[in-house]
């Protein structure tokens, strides 16, 4: 049985303190499609025994990554994660703190946190981090809004390279923070010229390099220009590992930098629980959204770390609070730092250069098959091919041959008919010699 | 000397020509404790009495200015980005916030003297 506290009553007299006829009518801002009717369609009671077989057999029916050829990316992207690294996360010290509440109890916690925004600020060449954020999406929502309150504008460029997901989240925040998106359309190419869009009214103009599509480019440029106009230059990266070869954001002159940071200690996780990177310099750090950890000495001198600088925050400043976030992700950015710490430069700059070695080699099996054609003069993990045929299709036909061959640009841009023969593809350091073989083989065959 | 008039949010307002010069007075500064940041208005900004104009913080608090007159932010105080602590220094004058213009003289003329506002910080006590 469920046990509520609330009886009927109780109920009543909350509903009509606050005004509302019923619960359901608490849930009216969900869209009715995403709502469940009733109860789910479950038997009452079953063995223990039946319900783990019936649960296994459903589990069976997934494709896990490790199970196959390996080749999705688009924003989220498998890495080898040391088993060192679950194991220190699972601590009770860690696993039990979690985002700090009564901060300065879990010491722990926050150096961690602090060594966590030492690291992001380091290879993203920031001056400042904070705490973490929810997922790449959301920081870079939060980067725009940022933007908005430090230029006083409220209209943001966002470049046709950036995964559409990050540009849909942008917008939703925009349709009820009071501001606008100018979007360019899909750059499969990486031709953009985003600099004659920029205008007195733009608050932001924010890329992401590599693109979704794997191009990379040098941003220096479109910086000054944004600069010159009075606007930010927000930098998005997908893909953190890129980091370990490519000229950081902060050296290219961005002045927000917004990043999905799950390759680094954290596994795909269907998609979630993630890990929003978010950086930014010295002088813009009062307008920075989120938690922030800081390094200080306690009475007797001896080093401490605190949360700082919250009177940004919503505990202490209410409804003017840079961001409604009060939280971070705690656990996943540990992860996240012990497996950079456990790789080190050197191993952080090895671990890309085998991402970009084995893309290489991937373009170039893949570019010999006939009819296929690699779009990127320049890539780091993943780059984008043209097909001779609708790239969902391919996808099916290789998944029979045990290949999982990379997203189509369809799936990400559902009205762009134009974009059915392209296919998003990556490589990482967990890729074979045998897997790039198996996918060029198989290509071969379903073309 | 131009006249310094208050209000009860504990600003100071001071005619300079046609301008009125706006700050926290002393008192506002030794509650709010060390400050740390003080946000201010874009100049050009439009505000009406009431409105809020700055949002002033120290260590543990954040705490909005009010605008006590209706006026045009003609300029703020650059110095406080660099240097917040001049509020906690000098109050009532390198510590200003921001400057109004196109202020009514009846408005400026509601609000507490000098004397008045003693009397009321008297009554705080």
């Amino acid at each position: 049985m469920r046990y509520l506290p609330h009886t009927e009553a109780d109920r009543r007299a909350m509903l009509a303190a606050i005004g509302a006829g019923s619960v359901d009518a608490l849930y009216q801002d969900v869209a009715g499609s995403a709502r469940l009717p009733g109860l789910l369609d479950l038997p009452r009671h079953q063995p223990e025994m039946t319900v783990e077989r019936e649960l296994a057999a459903l589990a069976a029916r997934n494709r896990p990554a490790g199970s196959m050829a390996f080749f999705q990316g688009a924003g989220a992207y498998r890495h080898h994660v040391p088993a060192s690294v679950d194991h220190l996360i699972q601590r009770g010290e860690f696993l039990t703190s979690y985002t700090p509440y009564q901060p300065e109890v879990a010491q722990g916690t926050l150096q961690a946190l602090f060594e966590f925004q030492t690291q992001v600020a380091l290879i993203s060449a920031m001056d400042v981090a904070n705490a973490s954020m929810y997922d790449g999406a959301t920081a870079a929502a939060e980067a725009v809004m940022m933007a908005n309150r430090l230029t006083r504008r409220r209209k943001a460029l966002v470049a046709g390279g950036l995964h559409p997901h990050y540009r849909e989240v942008i917008e939703t925040y925009g349709r009820w923070g009071g501001f606008t998106v100018q979007a360019g359309a899909p750059d499969p190419t990486g031709i953009e010229d985003l600099v004659a869009g920029i205008d007195r009214e733009t608050s932001c103009v924010v890329v992401q390099n590599p693109s979704v599509f794997g191009h990379i480019s040098d941003h220096t440029a479109l910086a000054e220009a944004a600069h010159a106009a009075g606007a930010l230059l927000i930098v998005v990266v997908t893909e953190i590992v890129s980091l370990g070869l490519l000229t950081p954001p902060g050296e290219m002159g961005a002045d927000i930098f917004a990043a999905e940071g799950q390759s680094i200690g954290n596994a795909l996780n269907f998609g979630g629980p993630y890990l929003g990177l978010f950086a930014t310099r010295d002088k813009y750090v009062r307008q920075m959204p989120g938690r922030l950890a800081g390094e200080t000495v306690d009475a007797d001198g001896r080093r401490g770390w605190v949360l700082t600088l919250s009177t940004r925050e919503q505990h202490i400043r209410r409804e003017k609070a840079t961001s409604n976030i009060c939280t971070n992700s705690g656990l996943c950015a540990l992860a996240f730092t012990i497996h950079l710490s456990l790789l080190g430069e050197a191993g952080f700059t090895h671990l890309a250069s085998l991402n970009h070695a084995r893309a290489v080699q991937l373009a170039e099996k893949l570019g010999a098959v006939k009819g296929v054609t690699v779009l990127n003069p320049a890539f780091f993990n993943e780059f984008t091919v043209r097909l001779p045929k609708p790239a969902g299709a391919v996808v099916d036909r290789l998944l029979e041959r045990g290949v999982l061959a990379g997203v189509p640009a369809q799936r990400l841009w559902p009205d762009r008919p134009e974009l059915a023969d392209l296919l998003l593809v990556a490589a990482t350091e967990t890729n074979t010699e045998a897997d790039l073989d198996l996918f060029a083989g198989a290509l071969v065959e379903v073309l | 000397m131009p006249e310094t008039r208050f209000t009860q949010e504990h600003e100071w307002i001071r005619m300079d020509g046609d301008t009125a010069v706006v700050g926290i007075t002393d008192y506002a500064q030794q509650q709010l404790g060390d400050i740390v940041y003080v946000e201010l208005p874009a100049v050009g900004k439009a505000l009406k009495k009431g409105d809020e104009a700055a949002v002033v913080e120290s260590v543990k608090a954040a705490s909005e200015v009010y605008a006590p007159l209706s006026g045009t932010v003609a300029a703020v105080n650059e110095a406080l980005a660099a240097d917040p602590a001049l509020v906690n220094q000098a109050a009532a004058d390198a510590g200003w916030f921001l400057k109004l213009t196109g202020v009514a003289a009846a408005e400026f003329g509601q609000l507490m003297d000098e004397a008045a506002y003693k009397k009321y910080l008297a009554g705080l006590a």
